[in-house]
């Protein structure tokens, strides 16, 4: 086992599997020579060349759309958006095109490519920069969306996601590229679609993933030593959705709080929360609650911006509302 | 071209018309629904195009695709079946007009957002390009499609990566009801390529054999130079923009003008004159077409809807990289399958072979 960052742990999930299929290549701005906007890319064209590690214009639409459509005839590429807030840019690309054929054509034509990139808050970036995407990829039927939150998680994801014949959106985190963790030194694969428990409890259960997986785990220590002991739940993937580690926590804790990153309304933990209703009504003994950013567009201001992101605070409420204490 | 091959393209012209004039009336007759936007009068560009790609060249489309996959000699049965959205349809009746696809022949069909296909064609160049072959990819789209962001970045990484796109400007002058020069800031389409440094030219894409010249020159570009090239192919549609539309903004005589270029006769008088191919020959030919024709609304017709089953098939690819316990909670992960399909496989209700 080693220790690495998040970072360097998707750059080796790329170059594996750069050096294991022909058909891998990336391709985004700044990817290549500049190393990466985040570095996340460093050395990957020294090592495979500008062919199969493309440097793009500024082209969003042209970078989804160039991923899509080799993918169609075979390839298996990634298209890294510098950050997710410019996915809107390539929307069309991934909701009308690399979603749909496979269904428009009657099964005819299958799209295996990857889009990643940071998403979700950054630091001090004001509202366009930082935003929290995943309810709308969820949203859509052909799309696979992972979540990783730990470097482990990230490598293991990605080579699956790589893989994969479906499109996956693979969504990052800013804050998390520099977080370390254990990572295993023989090759792996973890399969999307499969849940992870953070820390075990038996108290309550959290659902949080990405960067929300931290500030559960930071609001799970305070409440441990009130002796309240959380279960985090981290699903890893959000479509498909693995519905049995959340239920069999919540079968356990008998009540759920749900954390994200995202806006309240219409955000994916009211998906979170109406499957739990559905398949632990009988288990709850408190109503689910949830723990989203503020409805409003995300301010500059480092207080404005800490009152906007959900805080360990607000989740250490919300287990001891759930908890009646 | 020699006489067999002639007479092959014309075929294929005379084919799509009264495939386009059948639909017209399915349509009416409520048989087809949705959208239906027919190609008549730009024949032409389609079958110039498809007599010069090789079997393993892609192309992609607008959703005005009926004639391509005709024109590369997709069987007329499944695709007038899929537009009766029945389960023999080319794509299981998930698609309809706007969507035929046709893959073992390169078709990356028919899509329904304006120039949303021209980065697609792209990045099947750039697959071409990673891969070292030599296949090529053709994209046709509408006028209206220059406007589009897409067209620029797709045409900006094209010239700037050197990838094997020709791409086709059907001019029909009218983007639904907007004219050019209503909606393009330079009238001359094809002078948008100047922007990318790229080859450009304008061609009378009513005229057959002058479209085939000026795509057998782009064609031969891409597939040795790496070259992408932006044609601009001046046609007209004789029917409103799709069956809903009077097409009220045109005026007759404009209207009038443009038939009396009409390719599929401009193509048989060639005929007659260069090939000395008989007028009883022609009609007898269009008679065969027409039987063609009403094979396939016979095909359609008896091909069955779809089952609801099938509502769920065709939205992932079943894979070893997904947790398959929690993902089968859902139907359309539970229907998918690991192969893709070809229209080939499609079911084909026995007694509608009769007659082909
Ligand atoms: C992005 C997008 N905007 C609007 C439409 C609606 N629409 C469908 S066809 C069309 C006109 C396109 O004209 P043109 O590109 O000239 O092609 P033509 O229909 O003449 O073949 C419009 C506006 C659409 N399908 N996609
Ligand atoms: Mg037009």
């Amino acid at each position: 086992m080693a220790v690495i960052t998040m970072r360097d742990a998707l750059n080796q999930a790329m170059r594996e599997e750069m050096r294991r299929d022909p058909s891998v290549f990336l391709i985004g701005e700044e990817v290549g020579q500049y190393q990466g906007p985040y570095k996340v890319t460093q050395g990957l064209i020294q090592e495979f060349g500008e062919w199969r590690v493309r440097d793009t214009p500024i082209a969003e639409e042209a970078i989804a759309g160039v991923a899509v459509g080799a993918a169609f005839v075979g390839m298996r590429p990634i298209a890294e958006m510098m950050t997710f807030n410019f996915s809107l840019l390539a929307l069309d690309q991934i909701v009308n095109h690399a979603a749909k054929y496979r269904y428009m054509s009657g099964g005819q034509v299958r799209c295996p490519m990857v889009l990643r990139g940071p998403s979700g808050a950054a630091a001090q970036v004001a509202a366009q920069h930082s935003q929290a995407f995943e309810s709308w990829f969820t949203h859509v039927p052909g799309l696979v969306v992972a979540m990783p939150s730990t470097p482990s998680d990230a490598k293991g994801l990605l080579k699956a996601s790589i893989r994969d014949d479906n499109p996956v959106i693979f969504m990052e985190n800013e804050v998390l590229y520099n977080l370390k963790g254990e990572v295993r030194d023989e090759e792996y694969t973890i399969p999307l679609g499969l849940g992870d428990v953070k820390r075990e409890g038996k108290d309550v259960t959290i659902v949080a993933w990405s960067r929300s997986v931290q500030r559960a785990l930071e609001a799970a220590d305070l409440l441990a030593a009130e002796g309240v002991e959380a279960e985090i739940v981290d699903p890893r993937t959000l479509r498909p959705l693995d519905e049995d580690v959340i239920f069999d926590s919540v079968r356990k804790t008998n009540r759920c709080v749900v954390v994200e990153e995202g806006w309240r309304y219409a955000g994916f933990g009211a998906e979170v929360a109406d499957r739990v209703q559905r398949g632990c009504f009988d288990d709850l003994d408190a109503p689910i609650l949830r723990i989203t950013a503020a409805d409003v567009p995300m301010p500059y201001s480092k207080k404005l911006e800490k009152a906007y992101l959900p805080q360990p605070k607000q989740i250490i409420d919300a287990v001891n509302q759930v908890l009646y204490r | 071209m020699k006489k067999d091959e002639a007479l092959a393209h014309y075929r294929a012209m005379l084919l799509i018309r009264r495939f386009e004039e059948r639909c017209a009336q399915l349509y009416v007759q409520g048989k087809i629904g949705g959208f239906l936007h027919l190609y008549i009068g730009q024949e032409a560009v389609a079958v110039g195009a498809m007599g010069l790609l090789r079997p393993d060249d892609y192309f992609v489309t607008s959703y005005r695709d009926h004639g391509y996959a005709l024109a590369r000699g997709t069987d007329p049965r499944p695709l007038m079946a899929e537009l009766c959205g029945k389960i023999g349809g080319i794509s299981r009746g998930k698609g309809g007009s706007m969507h035929f696809y046709d893959v073992p022949s390169g078709n990356f069909g028919g899509d329904g957002i304006v120039a949303g296909h021209l980065p697609i064609a792209a990045g099947m160049g750039y697959s071409i390009r990673i891969r070292e072959t030599d296949q090529v990819v053709v994209c046709f789209f509408g006028d209206g499609a220059v406007n589009e962001g897409a067209f620029h970045e797709a045409l900006n990484v094209s010239a700037l990566w050197g990838l094997p796109v020709v791409f086709v400007i059907e001019n029909n002058r009218y983007g639904m009801g907007t004219s050019i020069s209503r909606a393009s800031s330079v009238k001359d389409l094809y002078q948008r390529g100047s922007a990318y440094g790229i080859p450009r030219q304008d061609v009378d894409g009513m005229d057959l054999l002058a479209v085939r010249e000026a795509l057998g020159e782009a064609i031969e570009r891409a597939r040795k130079d790496k070259q992408p090239t932006l044609l601009e192919a001046e046609t007209y549609r004789y029917r409103g923009h799709s069956m809903s539309d009077p097409g009220k903004y045109r005026t007759k005589d404009e209207i009038e003008e443009m038939m009396s270029h009409d390719p599929v006769r401009l193509f048989a008088k060639h005929l007659r004159k260069k090939h000395r191919v008989a007028a009883t020959h022609l009609e007898a030919m269009d008679k065969d077409v027409l039987a063609q024709v009403e094979d396939a609304v016979k095909y359609a017709e008896q091909s069955p809807w779809p089952a609801p089953e099938t509502l769920y098939e065709d939205v992932y690819v079943r894979s070893p990289f997904i947790n398959a316990r929690a993902a089968d909670r859902d139907p359309a992960w539970r229907a998918a399958r690991s192969e893709d399909r070809v229209p080939q496989e499609f079911p084909v209700p026995d007694d509608a072979k009769v007659g082909s």
